[in-house]
């Protein structure tokens, strides 16, 4: 496992990629820092959590997981890992860390406003802390949906495609639940449609994942949050070993 | 070392894998014989794990590449027909990968210098393998197959697209590595394969269609040859003259082909050889021999008429796998046919 995150870590910076990745968070960030801070607001709780932040995660990420898989495929690099006496599930957790690290490492920079912030007012640091965890979490569910595409596809092109198709569902499902109205139901069938209206809001408020961070960043931070989060990584994170495994049969 | 029962492996309805049964032994040297799409790299796939089977068992040192995966994998080193090089890298660093990724118990330093040296890399270590040319490209890829000293080489086309020097230093190679390993070679190359290979498994439409040690294939292969004499003569009184000579059994004419010099075809008794008693008749008649070939059939000849068949129950009949039909000689005048392996191999690899 730990060969397997070594040497994708270090591919992310065989090319400008990685360091564009990064460059383009650390922009996004600092502009959201001066943003707030140059308003002159009654600054006492730094958080990571705004909104155009957590927007720009849907696309960077999309780009972090791209060749993760679908870039061994068509180079056929994979022969050397499949064939290696290496569980499948340990190559999948190297890749996953790699990309969360680098991933984590972009947020860097938040410590540094984290310092600035406090040398000039006093601060609940539970608010900064809790919505890095909030966002990291979240970080780590996208990458485990876009390391998820990229097992099914050979091209990263396709695979940045549609996870970006994926993530932006994510991104509006909660105003796509909003924008339901469960119809009132007086016959049977009636009911029956809406019941599964409800399901499907309720679907699309289930995949809502900034509500979630949102409970984060008002410090409501709750175990079933976090619990969310960790989930759909892990369920994705299996399901990719599975995707990878089924291909090996077909 | 090596058991391999019942194999076959279907891709959705396609099977291109069909009921493969072989074992091979601890230090045997075994070549893959067929044309491109036969089910070679299928079949060395399954062996390394990379695919999965649709039926039947695979043991390698008697660990089930199924149920118990991680062992017999820690026993192979797999060169896939495309070195599995991530091109981003410097080759130390690369098989560095390599070596934690098998989780190889040996001194890392020694162990990788020591295989860098044999293949002959060590000059390039510190280059990118993207700036690497073919030939050192796969011997990086035979380099990464050694790392963690496996028992088992699985080596898939390992010459191929890489220019003559090449080739003989990896056959050289594998040959040096043939001391001490269990290979598996696949090449669609017959003189590859009789270069390096004690054991001939040839596969044909996803089956396997001879399995035999190289000597026994090749007499079992090779056919009663008939010689081609050119004459300078008149072609009606030489036809029957050669025709009397003792040990002929029939003599054709095959025509004017250089100016008044003609091409007899001459077949001989079965184990007679008739090359003096010919050669004597001509000059009795005192007429000038310029040239006397054999025509027999090559293993590369046979191999291609082979692979040319339509389906493996025609290949097996070519084999003389059924006895009752023959393997008639290709009229192959004016060709000088028992090349040196070499040039065969040389042309062959275009």
């Amino acid at each position: 496992m730990l060969a397997v995150f070594k040497r994708e870590f270090k591919s992310y910076f065989a090319n400008p990629l990685g360091f564009i990745i990064l460059a383009v968070i650390f922009f996004f960030l600092g502009l959201g820092f001066y943003q707030i801070f140059s308003a002159g607001a009654p600054y006492t709780e730094y958080v990571v959590l705004f909104p155009a932040q957590i927007g720009l995660l849907y696309f960077v990420i999309p780009v972090i997981t791209m060749r993760l898989f679908s870039d061994e495929r068509r180079t056929k690099t994979d022969q050397v890992l499949f064939t290696a006496p290496v569980k499948l599930i340990n190559i999948v957790l190297g890749k996953f860390l790699a990309s969360f690290v680098l991933f984590a490492i972009g947020f860097v920079p938040t410590i540094i406003y984290q310092i600035i912030v406090s040398a000039f007012v006093s601060v609940n640091l539970f608010y900064y802390v809790y919505s890095l965890i909030g966002v990291l979490l979240f970080g780590a569910a996208l990458i485990a949906v876009g390391m998820f595409i990229s097992s099914l596809t050979e091209s990263p092109i396709i695979s940045i495609i549609f996870t970006l198709i994926i993530n932006l569902f994510i991104m509006f499902a909660g105003s796509f639940a909003g924008m339901i109205t469960v119809p009132s139901a007086t016959t049977w069938y009636g009911t029956a449609w809406a019941w599964i209206v409800q399901q499907f809001v309720n679907f699309l408020n289930g995949m809502d994942f900034v509500s979630v961070l949102g409970s984060f960043g008002n410090q409501a931070f709750a175990v079933k949050d976090v619990i969310y989060f960790i989930s759909i990584t892990a369920a994705f994170i299996f399901l990719t070993e599975r995707s990878l495994e089924t291909r090996r049969w077909s | 070392m090596i058991e391999v029962t019942g194999l076959s492996k279907r891709y959705g309805t396609y099977l291109a894998v069909e009921n493969v049964s072989f074992s091979i032994n601890k230090g045997e040297v075994v070549g893959f014989l067929g044309p491109n799409g036969a089910g070679k790299s299928t079949i060395m796939n399954i062996l390394t794990g990379y695919l999965s089977l649709t039926q039947g068992k695979v043991t390698i040192d008697g660990f089930d590449i199924a149920e118990n995966p991680e062992e017999a994998k820690r026993r192979i080193g797999y060169l896939p027909e495309l070195p599995p090089l991530y091109t981003d890298m410097k080759v130390r660093e690369y098989l560095n990968f390599v070596y934690d990724l098998k989780k190889v118990k040996f001194p890392k330093g020694p162990h990788i210098d020591e295989i860098m040296r044999l293949v002959r890399i060590d000059h390039v270590q510190n280059r990118l393998i993207k700036n690497l040319s073919k030939g050192y490209r796969q011997r990086v890829g035979f380099a990464q197959a050694l790392i963690g000293n496996p028992d088992v080489l699985i080596l898939d086309e390992p010459t191929v697209g890489l220019d003559p020097q090449q080739i003989i230093e990896i056959r050289n190679l594998i040959t040096r590595l043939g001391k001490n390993h269990t290979i598996i070679l696949s090449s669609h190359i017959l003189s590859e394969i009789q270069a390096v290979c004690d054991r001939i498994i040839i596969i044909n439409y996803g089956e396997i269609i001879a399995d035999d040690l190289q000597d026994n294939l090749s007499e079992k292969l090779s056919t009663d040859h008939s010689l081609v004499a050119r004459v300078i003569c008149d072609e009606r009184d030489m036809l029957a003259a050669l025709k009397t000579v003792k040990g002929v059994k029939d003599v054709t004419l095959l025509g004017k082909k250089e100016s008044g010099a003609y091409d007899f075809e001459i077949i001989p008794e079965e184990g007679v050889d008739v090359r003096a008693g010919v050669s004597g008749r001509i000059a009795e008649r005192k007429k000038q021999l310029l040239s006397l070939t054999s025509n027999r059939l090559t293993l590369e000849q046979i191999f291609l008429k082979l692979t040319q068949a339509p389906n493996n129950d025609e290949a097996r009949r070519m084999l003389g796998l059924d006895e009752t039909d023959e393997i008639e000689a290709e009229d192959t005048t004016g060709i000088i046919i028992e090349m040196p392996e070499e040039n065969v191999t040389e042309e062959g690899e275009q």
